[in-house]
């Protein structure tokens, strides 16, 4: 126990208890990675690839392309610069898919199964495969937020959809959900505190999850009550939080727009669709009534089809990959601000006793009691954590949109490509047909 | 003058593949008859804006181009003298057309650029004054005088020679030629259409022919039109990235380059699609060609329908006058007015009847003049139309498929455009 000014480093304080059992714990020296680094994950030798860009996998995790996925391109400084660094500590792999129905009597709904492939000794086995439903997801990260307050927990995606709106089984729906739960179970797994958090333990290795859902609702209930109660009022906000308050209500503003611009965009090309659809219909109405024309005519009405389809499948992936993503990170902004704001409140209630102490050590010369000590380290680890978690928020936040945004740049390319091919193979023929007609005349 | 296409042999189809380069024509009459084309260098220079006073003595804004002829053979021995040159209105370029069409109506003549913007997408000005407008006008009454000076009959025409020519009294001299009065009423025309009985088939087929060109090149522009619209909102919403990338930017430490970047490049892309739909224009007009020369055609058309129906008239007329003779010459007159005022009046005289008889005889000879007349300007028309019908033929397949050709061409280079911003985006998000 320390009554000192906070440090910076997570082991200063009282370390959470998770953290003390673990010896693959951020306590460990960061290691800067060199580019031909070899790692030891648990037994396994893998290579490391420098300049594996992330690949999306959904298949059951497989160390290698995990490995890939998290291994990002060459900015290794800023991940060493983050003390909990546990990349070459990868000992815990998840993954969400297998999306299927369930009718019963009450209700229709979808699990989806979790795999688990890990070397910790936390879990009984080294392989786990459960069934999960959305209620089970929603459980977890409350348990998660429950046990770690100090702690960024990602977010999940929408949990209530309009009825009448959405159709909770369509197959784009459900995909879009799976690979969002995914993402977060992910997240979950990547942090060095969340990922041993006994929790996550129950929710990846029980058979049947013993759902204390009511339990849960209450204790959340109680938690906010707390706050409200605590009524303490922040005195001064250290800069560092206040500017990551600033940057998260900016941040959150252009994700909207930039959302709105792009359901604008699908907008327009779903109505440009309907016009060149029809547009290349009239090339074949036209080719009907032509006899040397027919050919170039029927061609060009090809090619035109041909590009509506690249356009469909631009507009589809824009939809189904595109939006979610930028959605699932305006949650995710909310999540952090809702630490930052818990972070608040225990600085302001660490204040409020400290005024009460010192004003009653005036008074009758009372020593400083416990619990103040016991709020100051609270404050401060709190700070350490957020500031911790921050930053890997920051860099994971990078790497996912670089991902975003340049899968979305590959996806236009891939649709111009496609036309230019239609197009291109459309000039070969004419042309051809235009060598062929030239020489039977001057034969 | 007008006449100067009618006397000759019909010129063969090389004669329109030649055009400024080569033109070896196979007509074998004389130097006039070669391709105008191929003596004289054509081109429509520049357009420039006037005001004076109208007929109707009101102050009026319009536009002239400047037309520039050079002799072909001077050109040819690098010679390169200044160009003759004159200022023509479009209302001049219009009653040229008018006097072709009259004067030739077995050739399908070639039409002139629109005379009002139609089949405008929205962004493009529709305004007649407006410089891209008055450019596209320009080259099309390049193509229009080229196509005329190249074609095999109406290159021949002198009033066309002294339109390119004389700046000054050329319409009085258009007037001169009567041309007005020859015209076809519409009426007639129409009235031919219906009542007509034997048309050759070839030549309903070709009307039927006209009105489905017609019928689709209308449908495609307009539909060009809405894609055209449409796909200017894609891109020009893409702009607002540009924006939103600009401002995000600048919270951001390490991704603020890359996304500021990024946005510049979308930017470029909102912007690029004026272009491209401005190099498009030069496809719909094109189109927009093909459909006035459907018109053309159908033209063609209407005037054998109406050749034929004035050749049945004649004959029917005939056929009736000798009827009249038969019966009155054997006596036996059937209910007529005459036969009428003989039961009310009584009989008429032997020599009344000499007279009438008489009258009839000349009429008959007149209506046998009328009828060989008929027949040979029917048949002659006939066979003229199907050789220009043919040649029209021939000359819309060629044009229309390089046509397409330039289009996939344009949308290849569009293509490539879209690939190069997006990759240099790329570049940029790769770099966050």
């Amino acid at each position: 126990m320390s009554v000192g000014a906070p440090r910076g480093l997570a082991s200063s304080g009282q370390k959470p208890i998770t953290e003390i059992l673990h010896p693959l714990s951020a306590a460990e020296e960061p290691i800067s990675p060199g580019p031909d680094v070899t790692v030891n994950v648990g037994g396994e030798k893998e290579a490391v690839l420098t300049n594996g860009t992330p690949v999306e996998t959904s298949s059951p995790a497989s160390a290698s392309s995990l490995f890939n996925r998290l291994q990002l391109d060459d900015d290794l400084e800023a991940d060493a610069r983050d003390p909990y660094a546990s990349m070459e500590t990868r000992d815990l792999f998840v993954t969400v898919d297998d999306p299927k129905k369930h009718v019963s009597t009450m209700e229709t709904y979808i699990t989806y199964r979790v795999s688990t492939k890990t070397t910790r000794i936390e879990f009984d086995l080294p392989e786990y495969s459960v069934r999960r439903r959305y209620q089970d997801f929603d459980w977890l990260r409350i348990k998660l937020e429950d046990s770690q307050p100090t702690h960024l927990i990602p977010p999940l995606p929408e949990k209530f959809v309009m009825k009448g709106v959405v159709d909770r089984f369509s197959e784009e729906f459900v995909e879009t959900r799976m690979k969002a739960l995914d993402k977060f179970l992910k997240r979950v797994a990547d942090h060095p505190v969340l990922s041993f958090n006994p929790h996550l333990n129950a929710f990846l290795s029980a058979k049947d999850l013993n759902k204390r859902q009511g339990l849960a609702l209450l204790t959340k209930v109680g938690e906010s009550v707390k706050h409200v109660a605590g009524g303490y009022k922040l005195r001064a906000r250290p800069a560092e939080f206040c500017a990551m308050g600033e940057y998260l209500d900016t941040f959150s503003q252009k994700l909207g727009t930039i959302d709105r611009i792009a359901q604008r965009i699908l907008k327009e090309q779903s109505e440009y669709l309907t016009e060149l659809r029809e547009y290349g219909t009239v090339y074949s109405s036209w080719a009907a009534s032509e006899e040397e024309l027919r050919r170039p005519l029927e061609g060009v009405a090809g090619c035109v089809t041909t590009c509506c389809g690249a356009l469909e499948d631009l507009s589809e992936n824009m939809s189904q990959d595109f939006l979610p993503v930028l959605r699932e990170y305006v949650l995710y902004i909310e999540s952090m601000k809702n630490v930052l704001r818990k972070r608040d409140q225990s600085q302001a209630e660490y204040e409020g006793r400290l005024e009460a102490a010192i004003l009653r050590k005036q008074e009758d010369r009372t020593p400083m009691p416990i619990e103040v000590e016991k709020c100051q380290d609270k404050v401060e680890c709190f700070n350490a954590d957020l500031k911790a978690d921050w930053e890997r928020w920051q860099s994971n936040k990078r790497q996912d949109f670089k991902q975003l945004l340049t899968g979305m740049a590959d996806k236009n390319i891939n649709h111009y490509e496609k036309c230019q091919a239609a197009w291109e193979s459309l000039i070969t023929l004419l042309q051809d047909k235009q060598t062929e007609d030239k020489t039977s005349e001057t034969n | 003058m007008a006449e100067d296409g009618k006397g000759e042999p019909v010129a063969t189809d090389d004669d329109s593949e030649h055009l400024a380069v080569d033109g070896s024509s196979n007509n074998t009459m004389v130097e006039e008859s070669c391709t105008l084309l191929r003596r004289m260098e054509i081109c429509v220079a520049e357009a420039e804006k006037r005001s004076g006073k109208n007929a109707v003595n009101m102050q009026e804004t319009f536009t002239v181009y400047l037309i520039e002829t050079r002799p072909m053979d001077a050109v040819a021995e690098g010679r390169n003298p200044a160009p003759d040159s004159l200022w023509r209105r479009y209302s001049e370029f219009e009653l040229l057309r008018s006097y072709l069409v009259v004067t030739y109506p077995y050739i399908v003549v070639p039409p002139l650029p629109e005379k009002r913007a139609e089949f405008v997408w929205h962004k493009l000005s529709a305004d007649n004054m407006d410089p891209d407008f008055v450019e596209r006008r320009r080259v099309g009454l390049e193509n229009f005088l080229l196509r005329v000076a190249s074609h095999p009959v109406l290159s021949n025409d002198k009033i066309l020679y002294h339109f390119l020519t004389e700046e000054h009294g050329w319409k009085e001299v258009v007037y001169e030629t009567g041309f007005q009065a020859k015209a076809d009423s519409r009426l007639r025309a129409l009235s031919a259409t219906f009542r007509v009985r034997n048309t050759d088939k070839r030549f309903m087929d070709m009307k039927h022919y006209s009105d489905e060109l017609q019928s689709h090149t209308s449908q495609l522009l307009r539909a060009r039109a809405r894609v055209a619209d449409r796909l200017y909102g894609v891109f020009k919403v893409h702009g607002n990235y540009g924006r939103v990338f600009s401002e995000w930017s600048a919270i951001e430490k390490e991704m603020g380059d890359g996304l500021q970047s990024a946005g510049h490049h979308m930017d470029a892309y909102a912007a690029s699609i004026d272009d491209i739909l401005e190099e498009e224009e030069h496809y719909a007009d094109q189109l927009k060609e093909y459909l006035f020369y459907a018109e053309a055609l159908r033209a063609v058309c209407r005037k054998h329908e109406l050749t034929q129906f004035e050749l049945e008239m004649a004959s029917q007329d005939l056929i009736s006058k000798k009827q009249q003779r038969e019966e009155l010459a054997t006596g036996c007159e059937r209910f007529s007015f005459k036969g009428m005022t003989n039961k009310l009046f009584g009989q008429e005289a032997p020599e009344q009847r000499e007279a009438r008889l008489k009258l009839l005889e000349e009429l008959i000879a007149e209506g046998e003049e009328a009828v060989k007349e008929k027949t040979v300007e029917c048949e002659e028309h006939v066979e003229r139309a199907w050789v220009d019908m043919q040649r029209f033929e021939e000359q819309k397949d060629k044009d229309l498929r390089e046509a397409l050709i330039n289009y996939a061409v344009m949308q290849i280079s569009m293509c490539k455009k879209g690939i190069q911003v997006w990759s240099n985006a790329k570049e940029c998000f790769l770099k966050m």
